[in-house]
C-alpha cells in the first residue's frame, strides 16, 4: 500500500478540470483523493513541498520507441520507462516496430510484463496495423486489444495501400481502436534525407518535400470520411498537414494529431548549423520556419491535440556515420518539457495549452485513462520546476541512447518528482542513474 | 592553413580573401608546371592520402600529380564500395589512415557531409575532392583561376552555369566562389534539375538557354549523368541536347565572341556540348585541367604547411 502524499504549495495546472492555482493535492490509495485550496495534512501523510513548482497530471506520450524486444542495446522497456518518468511522463505508448513486430499477443504481453517488472511509467503497447507492418494483410486487432494494445500503427512506415488503409480503418471500428499513422509517400520521399529547401540545397543533401506528408494525410482524411473510423496523425511536420487536419476537424471528422517537440523547436537550417550532425536527422525531417510556425499555431489552436516525443533511441553504430546513412530519430523523453516550455516563453503557446497537450489531449486521442487530477483519477502526477536550468549531458540521461540535438544546450524547466499510482518513481537528485 | 581554415571542405565557409590566397599562390604553382623539371621540394617529407569512395580519374590524378610535383608522398586508397556495404565505417577507415600520420587527407565520397565527418574525427587537414551534391571546392577554385586567367577578373563578369544543378557539387562551389569574387551567376537547366531555394545562394534561375548565355562572359556546361535520364528528371538526351545543349550554331548566334566555355569533365559529347564547341576556340576545358593541378598544389601547400624557405623556391 502506497503512503498518503500531501503535495503543498504548488501551482496545480489541470486543464481537464479547469484548475490553475495554488492548491494542495492529496493522493491516497493510488488515486487523487482531493484537490483543495486549504487542507490539513493527515497524520499518516508524507508532506511534499511544491512551492514555486507546477503540479500537473503526469504527462502521457503517445509515441515512443522502446526497442524491446529485439534492439535492447538501444533501449529496453525498463530504461525507456526510466527516461519517461525522469521527464515527467507517467504513461507512454510503445510503438510496435520492434523485432519481432508487435502484431500479436505474445509481443504485447512481453512488453507489458517488462513494464510491470520495471514498475515505473505505465507502458501502453500499440499493435501493428498490418502483419509484420508489411502493409499487406490486417493484423488481428481483436487479439491485440485483448492483450492490452491501446491503438494501432505501422509506425516507421506508411500504409502505402489505400485499399488496406480503408479496410484497417473499417475493421478497427469493431474494437474502438484508433489508427495512428506515419504519413509519407515513399515515392515522393525517394532517397531524401532532410526537408527539401534551400538548406538541403546548400548541404547537397536530397530533399523530402512537405507534400510527401500532405498527400498521405489528405488521402487518409478522405478514407476516414468514407469509413467513419478513428484516425490519429503521428508526428505532424508540414503546414499542409496542419491545414488539412484543421479543415477536417471543422467538418467534424474523428481525427486527432500530435506534434513532436523537435518539430516545434528546430528547423532544417539547424541541420547545416550543426555541421551535418545526425542528431538532427529524423523522419519526418526538421522542416522550414513556415512549417514550424504552422505547427505551433496548430498546437495553440487545438488542431494538434498532443505533444508526443517520438522518442527514438539509436546507438553510435547507427548515428556515427554519414548523414545519408544514419538512422532516423532522436531521444526526447527527458528534454520534452523544457523544450516545449521555451515555446511558452517565446509567446507561441499558453501554459494551459502546453500542459493540456501533454496530459488530457493525448489521453483523449487514444481514449486512455488519466491526464487529469480530478478526484478519483489515478494518482499520476508530475511536479515540475519551470525555472530550474540545466545543461543537457547525454552521459547523464536515463535513456540507453544519447542521440539528442540538445546535447550541451542549456534548458530551463525540469521535472523534479514523478508519481505513478500514488508511488514516487522519480525524484530529481535522489534517484540512482 | 588557408586563412582561418585547417580544411578545404566548403567554399561557402571561405571568404573572398581566403579564396584569393589560394588563387594567387596557384599562379606561382602553375609556373612550376611550365618548367622542364617539374619538381620542387616544398612538401618533402609530407604525405598526402587520396581516399576515394567514388570513381574518379582526373580529380584523383590531379591531386596525385600536385602532391608529387611538390615532393610530397602520395598514397591512393580507392574503395569502390561505400563504407556501409564494406562493413567498416567511414570514421574507422579515416582513423586507420590517420594512424599512418598523413599531413593531408583528400576525400571523395557520395554522401554530402562525409569530409566534415572525417574532419571531425582526424587530426590532419582534410580536403574534399567532392562530396555528394554538396561541394567540390578545388573545382570551384580552378574554375575561378581559369576565369581570372582568361577574363582578367571576375569582378562584374557574368557566368552562366548550365545543366543538372540539383545534383552538381561543382555548381554549388562555383556559385559560392564566383559570387564572392564579384561575378553574377545565372543558372540554367530544366526545372526538374533546379534545386529548391538555389537562388538563396545569390544566383538567378533561367529555364531558357538563350536567356542564360546571351551576354555572358563565361559559360560552364555541366555533365548530364546517364542515370538521371528517365529518373524521371528529363525525358531523354535528345530533347535535352536540343534545348539545353550547346552546339556551334547556338554558340555563334547567342554567345559573345569573347565568351569562354568551361566544363568540369568528363564531357558527354553530343549531349551538353557538341564536339565542334568542345574543341573550338572558345573552349578552355583543357586549360581547366592544367590549372586544376596548380590550384591543388596551392591547396596542399597551404594545408600541409610547406617549408617557408622552400616556398620561395616554388614561387621563384
Amino acid at each position: 500500500m502506497a503512503e498518503v502524499l500531501f503535495i503543498e504549495g504548488g501551482r496545480v495546472i489541470d486543464p481537464a478540470s479547469g484548475t490553475d492555482g495554488v492548491r494542495t493535492v492529496i493522493l491516497r490509495d493510488g488515486k487523487v483523493a482531493e484537490i483543495a485550496e486549504r487542507a490539513e495534512k493527515p497524520r499518516d501523510a508524507r508532506g511534499i513541498d511544491a512551492r514555486g513548482k507546477w503540479v500537473t497530471p503526469g504527462f502521457i506520450d503517445l509515441h515512443v520507441h522502446l526497442r524491446e524486444p529485439g534492439q535492447e542495446y538501444k533501449e529496453t522497456v525498463a530504461t525507456g520507462a526510466r527516461a519517461a518518468v525522469a521527464g515527467g511522463f507517467t504513461a507512454v505508448c510503445a510503438m510496435p516496430n520492434t523485432k519481432p513486430v508487435n502484431d500479436n499477443a505474445s509481443v504485447t504481453e512481453l512488453v507489458l510484463a517488462r513494464a510491470a517488472a520495471a514498475g515505473l511509467a505505465r507502458v501502453h503497447p500499440v499493435g501493428a496495423i498490418s502483419k509484420g507492418s508489411n502493409g499487406e494483410e490486417l493484423a488481428e486487432y481483436g487479439e491485440l486489444l485483448a492483450a492490452g494494445c491501446v491503438a494501432l500503427s505501422d509506425d516507421g512506415r506508411p500504409v502505402l495501400s489505400s485499399a488496406l488503409m480503408r479496410r484497417a480503418l473499417e475493421y478497427a471500428k469493431a474494437f474502438g481502436l484508433t489508427l495512428t499513422v506515419h504519413e509519407e509517400d515513399l515515392q515522393l520521399v525517394g532517397k531524401g534525407v532532410m526537408h527539401e529547401g534551400a538548406a538541403a540545397t546548400r548541404l547537397g543533401l536530397k530533399g523530402i518535400p512537405g507534400a510527401a506528408e500532405d498527400v498521405m494525410v489528405l488521402r487518409d482524411l478522405a478514407l476516414l470520411e468514407l469509413t467513419g473510423g478513428r484516425l490519429h496523425v503521428a508526428h505532424v511536420s508540414s503546414r499542409g498537414s496542419v491545414r488539412a487536419i484543421r479543415e477536417a476537424k471543422a467538418r467534424g471528422l474523428a481525427v486527432t494529431a500530435e506534434v513532436t517537440p523537435h518539430h516545434l523547436a528546430l528547423t532544417d537550417e539547424d541541420v547545416g548549423a550543426s555541421g551535418y550532425s545526425t542528431d538532427f536527422k529524423m523522419n519526418p525531417p526538421l522542416r522550414s520556419t513556415e512549417d514550424v510556425q504552422a505547427c505551433r499555431e496548430g498546437l495553440a489552436d487545438g488542431t494538434l491535440d498532443a505533444i508526443a516525443t517520438d522518442h527514438a533511441p539509436h546507438s553510435a553504430v547507427e548515428k556515427d556515420v554519414e548523414f545519408d546513412a544514419a538512422a532516423n530519430g532522436i531521444v526526447g523523453l527527458e528534454t520534452a518539457f523544457p523544450v516545449c516550455l521555451a515555446l511558452v516563453r517565446a509567446g507561441a503557446l499558453t501554459e494551459r495549452r502546453l500542459v493540456e497537450a501533454l496530459t488530457i489531449g493525448p489521453a483523449r486521442a487514444f481514449g486512455l485513462a488519466g491526464g487529469t487530477l480530478a478526484a478519483g483519477a489515478a494518482a499520476d502526477v508530475a511536479v515540475l520546476d519551470p525555472k530550474a536550468e540545466w545543461i543537457v549531458d547525454p552521459a547523464r540521461m536515463y535513456s540507453k541512447s544519447r542521440n539528442t540535438p540538445w546535447k550541451g544546450k542549456r534548458l530551463a524547466g525540469r521535472c523534479v518528482m514523478t508519481i505513478v499510482g500514488g508511488r514516487i518513481v522519480h525524484e530529481e537528485g535522489r534517484t540512482e542513474r | 592553413m588557408i586563412g582561418r581554415h585547417k580544411h578545404c571542405i566548403s567554399l561557402a565557409e571561405y571568404s573572398r580573401e581566403e579564396i584569393l590566397e589560394v588563387l594567387d599562390l596557384a599562379v606561382s604553382m602553375k609556373e612550376v608546371l611550365q618548367r622542364p623539371i617539374k619538381k620542387v621540394p616544398s612538401l618533402r617529407g609530407k604525405s598526402v592520402v587520396n581516399l576515394f569512395f567514388e570513381a574518379s580519374t582526373r580529380t584523383r590524378s590531379s591531386f596525385e600529380i600536385a602532391a608529387k610535383v611538390l615532393s610530397a608522398d602520395a598514397l591512393n586508397w580507392t574503395s569502390s564500395s561505400s563504407s556501409v556495404t564494406k562493413g567498416e565505417t567511414l570514421v574507422d577507415t579515416a582513423k586507420n589512415l590517420e594512424a599512418m600520420r598523413p599531413d593531408v587527407l583528400v576525400i571523395r565520397h557520395s554522401a554530402g557531409g562525409a569530409p566534415k565527418l572525417v574532419a571531425d574525427h582526424v587530426g590532419c587537414s582534410v580536403v574534399s575532392a567532392g562530396d555528394g551534391a554538396h561541394e567540390h571546392p578545388s573545382q570551384g577554385l580552378l574554375d575561378c583561376f581559369t576565369l581570372r586567367e582568361k577574363l582578367g577578373t571576375l569582378e562584374g563578369k557574368t557566368v552562366a552555369i548550365v545543366g543538372d544543378i540539383s545534383h552538381s557539387r561543382v555548381a554549388r562551389s562555383d556559385i559560392h566562389a564566383m559570387t564572392k569574387l564579384g561575378a553574377r551567376v545565372r543558372l540554367c537547366g530544366p526545372p526538374t534539375m533546379i534545386p529548391a531555394g538555389i537562388e538563396t545562394l545569390g544566383a538567378t534561375v533561367h529555364y531558357q538557354l538563350r536567356e542564360a548565355v546571351e551576354g555572358a562572359d563565361a559559360v560552364v556546361m555541366l555533365r548530364i549523368q546517364h542515370e538521371r535520364i528517365g529518373d524521371p528528371l528529363i525525358p531523354g538526351t535528345r530533347e535535352y541536347s536540343k534545348l539545353w545543349g550547346l552546339n556551334a550554331k547556338k554558340a555563334a548566334e547567342w554567345l559573345r565572341p569573347s565568351c569562354v566555355i568551361l566544363h568540369p569533365g568528363p564531357i558527354n559529347r553530343g549531349v551538353e556540348l557538341s564536339p565542334e564547341v568542345a574543341d573550338g576556340p572558345q573552349s578552355v576545358i583543357l586549360d581547366q585541367v592544367q590549372n586544376g593541378v596548380a590550384v591543388r598544389m596551392a591547396i596542399l601547400y597551404l594545408l600541409a604547411g610547406g617549408n617557408p624557405a622552400e616556398a620561395g623556391e616554388a614561387k621563384a
